[in-house]
């Protein structure tokens, strides 16, 4: 009689079914370990613009390319898409729909400002002559840098398919956890940008 | 009797759980964090930039390691005022978590250079007659 019941409780899925209405629980850690193993990936892609970035091939040099006011300006733009990203937030947890769709799109106009500015840079390197396939210096340059705007590609995506979603369902528990991923995801993309513009550009200018 | 007792227990389990996943502190901010990092991130690319672009110190090596050390505080700005690390979210496992992934970022990143430096400077010269059967 208490193994049959046993048995019964055994195959009754109520158990999963509970899990699934709070999984914020463990969300945030195991996007945490997401962005960690990010992480590595532009270690690795840093490592390699270490160890090849000033085998020039009798090509140009970081002096020569780099033009450091436009970088400023690309930090300018991404530094403020984390403020205002931050602002969207603050705006969430009062629970203030349309505030929060606003500096939503506003992070997402500077996100698009920095990748705007990146591909003009690109556009303009490549125009040169000082494309991917110039040198092992350049290789390396545009595979970090270039891995780094996809990923804020991708984030601007992101950002607007969330802003669809909270225009539509309003700022239901799903949309704030999913909010607070991304605004994980974009301050991450800041703090990979602060090693790029220090290591790549001001100490390739350096030289 | 053995299931009876077992799934109010398992119920007190999911209350605790559920007062846990509210109460921690990960992704929320105050304006005044955000600010914080904010002027704090401004000033701390500003610098770096005005030792490249001014030409501030004739050594390129301080003015590389200063670079460095600005960009790691700001690193740490960031971490703290816009990401909200602290020892205590998620039961101090993205700490760990963090920790972990430094590690084995500075074994690659020490590794690499240290091979790399090697290899190169251990590489036979190259003579202008290697260099024209080159493929």
């Amino acid at each position: 009689m208490t193994e049959k019941a046993h048995t019964q409780e055994a195959e009754a899925p109520q158990f999963y079914l509970e899990e699934e209405h709070h999984p914020e629980g463990s969300t945030m850690l195991g996007f945490w370990l997401y962005l960690m193993s990010d992480c590595l990936i532009f270690a690795v892609l840093f490592a390699t613009h270490g160890v090849l970035g000033r085998n020039y091939a009798a090509g140009p040099s970081p002096a020569d390319l780099f033009d450091l006011p436009l970088v400023a300006i690309n930090t300018a733009m991404l530094l403020f898409s984390s403020i205002t990203y931050g602002f969207a937030m603050l705006q969430m947890e009062r629970n203030a729909k349309m505030e929060t769709l606003f500096w939503l799109g506003i992070t997402g106009l500077f996100g698009l400002a920095f990748l705007g500015l990146e591909l003009y840079e690109f556009y303009h390197l490549i125009h040169e002559g000082a494309g991917p396939g110039r040198s092992a210096f350049l290789s390396s340059f545009f595979t970090l840098v270039g891995t780094h705007g996809l990923h804020v590609t991708f984030g601007i995506i992101w950002l607007i398919t969330l802003m669809v979603q909270v225009k539509i369902r309003g700022l239901i528990p799903e949309n704030r956890r999913r909010l607070m991923c991304l605004s994980m995801f974009w301050h991450f993309l800041d703090v990979v940008w602060i090693g790029v513009f220090s290591f790549v550009y001001l100490m390739g200018v350096l030289g | 009797m053995s299931p009876q007792a077992h799934a109010p227990a398992h119920e007190d389990a999911h209350n605790v759980h559920h007062g846990h996943s509210h109460g921690h502190d990960a992704g929320h901010g105050s304006l005044k964090t955000y600010m914080i990092g904010f002027v704090l991130s401004v000033i701390l690319t500003a610098i770096p930039f005005w030792l490249v672009m001014g030409e501030v110190f004739d050594s390129k090596i301080l003015t590389a390691v200063l670079i460095m050390v600005f960009a790691a505080v700001q690193i740490v700005v960031h971490m703290i005022c816009f990401l909200h690390m602290n020892p205590r979210s998620e039961g101090g496992w993205t700490v760990m978590a963090l920790i972990f992934t430094l590690i084995i970022v500075a074994i690659m990143l020490a590794g690499s250079f240290w091979v790399m430096h090697h290899l190169n400077t251990n590489m036979m010269p190259m003579s202008p007659e290697m260099m024209k059967n080159m493929p």
